[in-house]
């Protein structure tokens, strides 16, 4: 028996263990089916800001980071002759950054349940453990600094942890700088990519629109180190510190990809919050209407028929409500100030009212309401209330007058007015043509990302199980800060240049199922 | 032999056996090497499994048939769209076989059968792109079957007799194709039941024309392996702390069935000369009764708290045998065969829990009479499934379907050890 079982059963057995590896006809992991055409991903690096960090929910993550855009298209690479893609990971997943044990940022926002079941963002309650510090030793393929604007790839310094405090340089960038004075150019070209991506130049307008137009429009100022952190960056900065970052980059041989800026009207936090985000009943409209109606049909007119305003101007600046949702009163600082005219004849004023005219009007569909306002919006403005009060108005009387976006106009870092969303137009479309001149001049992929935003808030995107769109929470593109994607929607951009990278380079990359990626994270574990 | 019979014994340790569609057809040496056939064919006391019918034509006194098989599958996945690609790393299944028969007159035979006809075990890497569907799967199900045989007439006989199935289940997969808790881990059950008892028969019949010539048919019942409440567990993990998941984290008790389908079977035998034996069978398996795997996972009242559909809609299949055995010598017998098994799975509800297309089985094996008494048998399976392009289209989330698709490959290799004793 021995004999026939040596001889029959153990090639039997041996045949089995190799007859048991089906094969496809083509095999994935073979590495044949895809193809990287004259693009060479051997080395991908990728350069930006926080889109690029895959910063999300308002914070710095782990799984963020994983699901960063770069990560994912460099999943995808390695079918086809990518290499080994390392990301500056931070230390947790509650993403706030300490600086010597001090929290210095938030942690991230998660969805959250209120005492009545109604879900919003809310921070994940715990002690984050980054502490920039703690400083990462790259080189990183992944040199995405959150907060970076287009000049500050170039600054050296950014990442030096003593210039933090002062806000001279990066807490993000402190992280993972190679040495104090390191550039991120310059560390990113350590990782010496043979392919790379750069997207930069989002918060040169991005923060502008966020602080609701607070900072400065600073076209024609060629200095960005006198640039305010909100202010918008000259058009001609960018290009000049665009182009050279661009020519470090393909200075070695490089090929890579040129995203350009989206606008800041494809993301929830600007088109969450309505314009008419007012609810009144009848009886309170008719009480405000009427406290109005002496401005409305006095006031206005009086001063453009003196020609102090215009007419146009008047008809703008007129305050009406009605049952329902109603318009949002803000303080426009591009409108005419009528606080000195209106305190002396034949209107007489007093300085209070006054101040509430000086530059009053109603929002309309134009103007962008920022997410961060829906807190504001029908709170009471207790300082002016206090103040009111301390005049001798009785108090109930002075809180009705005191009412956020109503009877007390938003200031001008509540609404992004359209004047304001025009200067960011100007600008975002001079950024726009230079970086696709640049990609063109240099052979290299060019991804409209704008566009492809367009169609993902303008009806959405159909993907395997769902449609992506921008609305906020439910949309599944933009995570919680309505500014930073999801997983998903991180996906789907790295689908949109993986795009590009194909038909500029004849390579085959395959997109990824953006189905299988997360949208918002859902916890009660908050503070 | 004392190092077959511990491998033997190290196999029966993890009872747990493979199959594509869960039904395993290894319930015997000399039938598998034969192509899985012997409803007519009479020659150990394999055919208390085959065709109780039949059984009584054994001529010994006391006929003991016992055995198992190893065997070793694999599944590979692939979507060429995204670029996703992932293979099972299953543990070896191990089906095993007792048949026992005593004649009792030459008009009426008893037996006793233990043998494990369905069961499945297939394992992806974790949180592969095929995680919301399954992650791991493993079915077994024993059955224990007293048999009465008897003749009619000198030619034709039938018998059966009832069965006791005790199936056990284990299944694991993620809620959802990306729900994770706020550190990345994927929000997963795994349901877990064992020991739970089903009842069916069995009964066949058997008919010789001639010394040639011979028919057999056979019938098994629809078994339904029912897991009630307080039968297994079901746990939840890393589902997030937010009354918006659909669960809680921790165990739940379940209610499941999972049917085990009736199957047919008809065939025949001839016998052209003394060395050579020609099988032919022909399976009818009524998988239509699989429409949906339905989970409910129950509060501490017994109330639902969350329900899994799963959509599975198989139909009826045909499986084709050919067989046939050569005696070499009176201590040597070789044997060989074939099969075509028809896939129960249709177009669109083809789920990685059990990739099953279409399959060709090539057999083989030999028998040697160590004595008069005792024989060793051995015989092995190799299935092979053609590649396919299959998608698995009844998931949904938020009531959208998002389908799974992919290609897909398998291939299995079954070899196995037995002995055969008549007295």
């Amino acid at each position: 028996m021995k004999k026939y079982f040596n001889y029959i059963a153990l090639p039997a057995l041996a045949l089995g263990l190799v007859a048991c590896e089906p094969e496809f006809e083509n095999e994935i992991e073979d590495g044949t089916v895809y193809t990287s055409g004259e693009a060479n991903f051997s080395s991908y690096v990728a350069v930006g800001n926080s889109l690029t960090a895959g910063f999300a929910d308002g914070a710095l993550y782990i799984t963020g980071q994983e699901n960063s855009y770069p990560n994912i298209m460099a999943q995808q690479f390695a079918l086809a002759g990518g290499g080994e893609f390392t990301q500056p990971l931070v230390n947790d997943n509650l993403g706030g950054l300490t600086l010597g044990g001090t929290q210095i940022t938030n942690n991230r926002f998660v969805l959250a349940t209120d005492e009545n079941g109604n879900p919003g963002p809310a921070l994940l309650t715990g002690t984050p453990t980054t502490d920039i510090t703690n400083v990462v030793t790259g080189p990183f393929n992944n040199v995405g600094v959150p907060g970076a604007k287009s000049f500050h790839l170039v600054a050296p310094g950014y990442g030096n942890v003593a210039g933090v405090p002062t806000g001279q340089a990066n807490p993000y960038f402190a992280r993972f700088a190679s040495e104090a004075n390191a550039t991120v150019m310059g560390d990113a070209l350590a990782a010496n990519p043979s392919f790379f991506s750069l997207w930069i130049g989002n918060n040169d307008i991005l923060s502008f629109a966020t602080s609701g137009g607070a900072g400065v429009d600073q076209t024609g100022n060629f200095d960005p180190t006198t640039y305010g952190s909100n202010d918008i960056t000259d058009p001609n900065v960018f290009a000049n510190v665009y182009s050279q970052e661009v020519s470090l980059l393909v200075a070695s041989g490089a090929q890579g990809a040129l995203v350009n800026i989206p606008d800041v009207t494809s993301i929830p936090f600007f088109t969450t919050v309505p314009s008419q985000a007012i609810p009144l009943d009848a009886t309170t409209a008719a009480t405000l209407n009427a406290a109005f109606a002496a401005y409305n049909t006095q006031v206005l007119p009086g001063l453009a028929s003196f020609g102090i305003i215009t007419a146009d101007e008047a008809a703008a600046r007129q305050i009406t409500f009605a049952e329902g949702a109603n318009f949002i009163t803000i303080q426009d600082e591009d409108l005419t100030d009528i606080s000195a005219i209106v305190q002396g004849p034949p209107f007489n004023l007093d300085p209070i009212t006054a101040g509430l005219l000086s530059q009053l009007r109603q929002t309309t569909n134009d103007d962008l309401v920022p997410l961060t306002t829906a807190g504001v919006l029908g709170t009471t403005d207790q300082d002016f209330l206090n103040l009111l009060v301390s005049l001798g108005i009785p108090a109930e009387q002075a809180a009705l007058q005191a009412i956020n976006g109503v009877s007390r106009p938003l200031q001008d870092q509540f609404v992004l007015t359209s004047q304001e969303q025009e200067l960011i137009t100007t600008a975002q479309t001079q950024y726009n043509a230079t970086i696709q001149a640049l990609a063109q001049s240099n052979d290299l992929a060019f991804v409209d990302a704008r566009t492809a935003l367009q169609v993902v808030a303008n009806g959405g995107v159909s993907f395997n199980g769902g449609v992506l769109t921008s609305d906020f929470v439910t949309g599944g593109a933009f995570s919680l800060d309505g500014v930073h994607p999801t997983p998903r929607g991180y996906a789907f951009t790295a689908n949109a240049i993986i795009d590009a990278i194909n038909e500029q380079y004849g390579s085959t990359i395959p997109g990824v199922d953006i189905g299988s990626y997360g949208t918002v994270t859902l916890s009660n574990d908050v503070n | 032999m004392k190092k077959v019979l511990s491998v033997i014994v190290l196999l029966l340790v993890c009872a747990v056996t493979y199959a594509g569609g869960y039904r395993v057809s290894l319930q015997g040496q000399r039938g598998l090497a034969m192509g899985h056939t012997g409803v007519a064919y009479v020659n150990s006391a394999e055919i208390a499994f085959f065709n109780p019918g039949g059984l009584v034509h054994l001529e010994s006194k006391l006929s003991v048939s016992v055995g198992g098989f190893g065997v070793f599958s694999d599944v590979k996945y692939q979507n060429t769209e995204f670029g996703t690609s992932s293979q099972t790393d299953s543990p070896t299944g191990t089906p095993l076989y007792l048949y026992a028969a005593y004649k009792l007159s030459e008009k009426s035979s008893v037996a006793l059968a233990v043998y494990t006809p369905y069961g499945s075990t297939v394992e992806y890497p974790t949180d592969w792109s095929g995680s919301h569907l399954v992650n791991s799967i493993e079915l077994s199900a024993i059955f224990i079957q007293p048999i009465f045989s008897t003749k009619l007439t000198e030619n034709v006989s039938f018998g059966g007799g009832p069965i006791l199935a005790i199936g056990g289940v284990n299944f694991n997969r993620n809620l959802t194709r990306s729900l994770a808790d706020t550190d990345g881990n994927r929000s997963n059950v795994e349901v877990d039941a064992s020991g739970v008892k089903g009842y069916g028969f069995s009964v066949g019949g058997y008919a010789k024309f001639s010394d040639k010539w011979s028919f057999g048919v056979n019938y098994r019942s629809r078994i339904d392996i029912e897991v009630e409440q307080g039968e297994g567990t079901a746990t939840f993990s890393n589902v997030p702390n937010s009354p918006l998941a659909p669960t809680t984290n921790g165990d739940f008790d379940f209610t499941a069935t999972l049917p085990l389908p009736a199957e047919w079977t008809v065939g025949v035998t001839y016998k052209p000369t003394d060395k050579w034996v020609l099988n032919a069978d022909v399976n009818y398996a009524e998988w239509d009764i699989y429409n949906s795997l339905d989970l409910n996972f129950l509060n501490a009242d017994g109330s639902v708290a969350l329900e899994s559909i799963n959509p599975r809609n198989y139909q009826n299949a045909w499986t084709l045998r050919l067989g046939a055995e050569y005696a070499v010598s009176d201590k040597f017998a070789l044997r060989g065969g074939a099969y075509f098994d028809e896939s129960p799975v249709q177009e669109g509800f083809f789920s990685p829990e059990t990739p099953r297309n279409d399959s060709f089985g090539f057999t083989g094996g030999f028998s040697y009479n160590v004595t008069q008494k005792l024989a060793i048998d051995a015989s092995f399976l190799y299935l092979t499934f053609r590649e396919v392009d299959a998608s698995y289209d009844a998931y949904t989330e938020s009531g959208v379907e998002a389908p799974f698709a992919g290609t897909y490959r398998s291939s299995a290799f079954a070899p196995g050890l037995g002995l055969t004793y008549k007295l």
